[in-house]
């Protein structure tokens, strides 16, 4: 029963209650009484009837509008009320109710408000602790990253089926080197999130190596790693460290037994260290045996001159064997010496440096700590050396300190130069040189610099490193140098270091949602398209006819793990198509004929593209062109592009079906992306990537959630354009 | 009756004392320069005692006494190896492949002589 209805039965209700009584009486009255005394009745109330009615109608207006009044206060008050308080609950959090009307029904908003209050005041404080938990969760996570990718070792987490979880900068070069196709995908094929481990790691070494360790999780044992050494199939020899990652509580109550829910491996390439090792071997070997042979000439020579019945010729005879065989021994010792000098060496660990970075720590710690003046007299950027760089920074602190205390030297220059394996450092001064026994003390006196003491003298550094230290006069500008011999490093060693610095933003190498996958449990059709691995690519040819010999002349893709888009994951490469670029096609892919000269060819890029999408999803724009492609080269590489295929402009058809067009760049405008960098095939895999990832919870929204009723629905709207 | 002698090195500087000493020690001398020279020699000669280098080129010392000692018309030649590598490993191999003494070079003369002349009066 609604308010106004219940508002009417109550004015009806007042309305009898004030006309009821008066004409129930009168009624009586009326029946009680007859003739002479009905008729004084009538003539005596009659006069007064108007009057009656006049007052009683009055009264029933009175009582008409108290009780609008009241019900226009506590029914309609409340009932107000309770919407408001409906727009707190939902809504608008931070609606208060009005306070008005009576006092109860104020008192009733107070409350009202109040509690609202509270509750903010709690949502408030469980979403700040949420935004904490996450903050923390995020920079931990960060934590995690920045420290994996500055490790010069390669870290590698998997999860039980051996798919990767994070991986490290290192380890994305240990993987590229360890590739079959380094120059075209990079090791992209080997190394990415959710890849198998197993395209670079034979499956029953690692597995060995798990049940190793699961047998001494089950002892309870302390030393829970396992270790192995194993050839990579570019000849590598990698030393691996294998450590189980534990779930965080026991599976089971009682159970004391943590489970195991992944592997960490780390890696070490000691293919050089072998190598080094086996130098030293070798060169052991020359100096031991190589020896014994000549020897025994030399002594057995020897052993004959002594006896008194030896005529002449043979004296002169044992005599040249001693003479040729110790001579021959020499030279063994000289040539071996020099060859293995490098095995040779001091095995102090030294650190590849950047040798501007060398000298900008040496000018930093020179000027901070001694307030000397400094400047560079030509620092070759691009050299590399082998140092010890804190005990060298020391020792060139300590020689500075020298200069500037007992030579009163007010400005030291820095100049770094290569010469060969090694590079020259040189601290120059102006002023005169000191003497070479004053050189010599310094060298041997034990370094204290600015309060700091070091066991060690500078020659101590200098042998660490196996270099020289001198002093050189130039008479001529009046001034002096020391200068200090320094191994060089390779500086190819250190391309990937550039070349990681250009990529921009930190790098996606981890995804720990991967933790959850479980490939046994879900068929590929069955699983949520949020939950796939696809390889994003595009294909630029030199026309539109493959049947017609038109060719592949880039490959561009990017991969998509988890809804997430990997750009560091990225493969691209130009083809040489071995054919004419027909010049209508230029202005479209930019890609001028010059630009193919000298790279691969088709047979040797589709084994490295095959390999990187190895195991996911292929998505295309219009995939059926780039596919159709990939396919007329099955029979010449043997390698068949069996994946399961999607299309993003099928998949558009699907989602808006009454939108005209379906080009890549309608769709992008539609989904209001940024596009950068299109018109290569790598811009448009990223921007088709971007596209899919833009399009999973559309298709959500309209009850597409796995891949079976992706492809489903694709097909069903194929059909529906042909038919058009 | 004279012993006889093989000595079995490709080393010539280490042939001319062996042979001036054995020579000296009154025994009939005979020398080859590889393996292959060592067996045919042995075989033609049938030498008392084989002074066997291990480094041979052709047929290695291993080899050339392995074969001696498999045929049983050879059974009374004595074999002494020589050899410049002086793993235990290597001796021991030797022995296994049924040498009769085994000096590690370098040696000293005088205990050649007497390992040989002890080998041989053990006939």
């Amino acid at each position: 029963m609604n308010a106004r209805t219940r508002f009417i039965i109550a004015v009806v209700v007042l309305g009898l209650l004030m006309t009821g009584p008066f004409l129930l009486t009168a009624s009586l009255i009326w029946v009680g009484t007859e003739g002479a005394s009905r008729a004084l009745l009538v003539d005596t109330i009659m006069p007064h009837l108007p009057l009656g009615t006049v007052i009683t109608v009055f009264g029933f207006g009175l009582g008409v509008i108290v009780v609008r009044n009241l019900f226009r206060q506590y029914v309609k008050g409340l009932l107000r009320m309770s919407e408001q308080q409906h727009l707190m609950l939902g809504a608008n959090r931070d609606f208060r109710i009005e306070e008005k009307g009576p006092p109860e029904v104020r008192a009733l908003a107070r409350t009202a408000n109040a509690l609202a209050e509270q509750r903010d005041e709690y949502m408030r404080d469980v979403e700040q602790q949420i935004a904490e938990a996450q903050r923390t969760v995020v920079e931990e996570k960060n934590r995690l990253a920045a420290l994996m990718s500055e490790l010069t070792q390669s870290v590698v987490v998997c999860n039980l089926d051996g798919r990767i979880l994070l991986y490290n900068t290192r380890a994305r070069q240990q993987f590229k080197a360890m590739s079959d196709a380094p120059a075209v995908a990079g090791g992209g094929e080997l190394i990415g999130l959710g890849r198998s481990l197993y395209a670079a790691f034979d499956r029953n070494l690692i597995a060995h190596a798990l049940e190793g360790i699961r047998h001494r999780l089950a002892r309870n044992e302390a030393e829970i790693q396992a270790n192995f050494v194993t050839t990579s199939r570019s000849g590598q020899l990698l030393r691996v460290q294998m450590a189980p990652v534990l779930a965080s509580e026991p599976s089971g109550a009682g159970e004391t037994l943590r489970e195991m829910t992944g592997f960490i491996l780390m890696l070490d390439d000691i293919t050089r260290n072998f190598e080094t090792e086996s130098r030293r071997d070798q060169m052991l070997h020359t100096l031991t045996e190589g020896n014994r042979a000549a020897l025994a000439n030399v002594r057995a020579a020897a052993e004959m001159l002594e006896f008194p019945d030896l005529d002449e010729d043979l004296r002169i005879r044992f005599s040249t064997v001693i003479r040729d065989e110790i001579k021959a021994m020499s030279e063994r010792l000289d040539n071996t010496a020099n060859e293995f000098a490098d095995a040779l060496k001091a095995r102090w660990p030294l650190e590849d440096m950047s040798g501007a970075d060398l000298i900008a720590a040496v000018k930093r710690s020179v000027e901070n700590k001694l307030k000397v003046p400094t400047k560079l007299e030509g620092v070759d950027e691009g050299l590399w050396v082998k140092v010890d760089s804190f005990s060298l920074v020391q020792a060139l602190l300590f020689l500075v300190s020298r200069l500037s205390d007992e030579f009163e030297v007010r400005e030291i220059r820095f100049r770094l130069t290569g010469a060969g394996r090694l590079v020259h450092l040189d601290l120059i001064w102006q002023g005169q040189a000191m003497s070479t026994e004053t050189v010599m003390n310094w060298e041997l006196e034990q370094m204290s610099v600015a309060g700091e003491n070091s066991p060690l003298t500078v020659r101590d550094v200098i042998d660490r490193h196996d270099g020289e230290i001198w002093l050189e006069r130039e008479k001529v500008r009046h001034r002096a140098f020391f200068r200090l011999l320094l191994p060089a490093a390779n500086p190819q060693e250190h391309v990937d270091a550039i070349e990681k610095s250009e990529h921009d933003g930190r790098p996606e190498y981890y995804d720990f949602d991967l933790f959850k996958w479980s490939e046994r449990s879900h068929e590929l059709d069955d699983r949520l398209l949020t939950d796939l691995t696809y390889t994003v690519f595009d294909t630029e040819t030199t026309g539109l006819n493959p049947a017609g010999g038109d060719e592949i002349i880039q490959i561009g893709a990017t991969r998509v793990v988890n809804g997430k888009l990997l750009r560091q994951e990225s493969f691209e490469q130009l083809i040489d198509p071995k054919r004419r670029l027909s010049p209508e096609s230029i202005p479209i892919h930019g890609i001028q004929p010059a630009m193919l000269v000298g790279k691969p060819t088709i047979d040797k890029v589709l084994p490295a593209f095959h390999a990187f999408a190895a195991d996911t999803i292929l998505i295309a724009h219009n995939a059926a062109f780039d596919m159709r492609f990939l396919q007329l080269k099955e029979a010449m590489t043997g390698l068949r592009f069996d994946n399961p295929v999607l299309d993003t402009l099928l998949l558009s058809a699907v989602l808006h079906p009454n939108q005209e067009s379906h080009r890549l760049e309608a769709i992008v405008e539609r989904l209001n992306l940024k596009i950068v960098g299109r018109h290569t095939a790598l811009g448009d895999a990223i921007v088709t990537a971007e596209v899919f990832i833009k399009m999973i919870p559309l298709l959500a929204d309209i009850g597409i959630f796995t891949l079976r009723q992706a492809r489903e629905a694709a097909e069903k709207s194929f059909y529906a354009r042909v038919k058009y | 009756m004279t012993n006889k002698i093989l000595i079995a090195d490709d080393e010539q500087n280490i042939v001319i004392s062996l042979e001036f000493l054995m020579k000296r020690e009154g025994f009939e001398v005979s020398i080859a320069q590889d393996g292959e020279e060592a067996i045919n020699r042995i075989r033609a000669d049938m030498p008392d005692l084989v002074l066997l280098d291990v480094m041979m080129p052709k047929r290695n010392g291993f080899e050339v006494c392995q074969e001696v000692k498999a045929d049983p018309a050879l059974q009374a030649v004595k074999v002494l190896m020589l050899t410049a590598k002086g793993r235990d490993t290597e001796v021991t191999k030797g022995l296994a492949l049924g040498a009769d003494a085994y000096m590690t070079k370098p040696f000293s003369t005088k205990e050649l002589v007497e390992k040989v002349r002890s080998l041989l009066s053990g006939i």
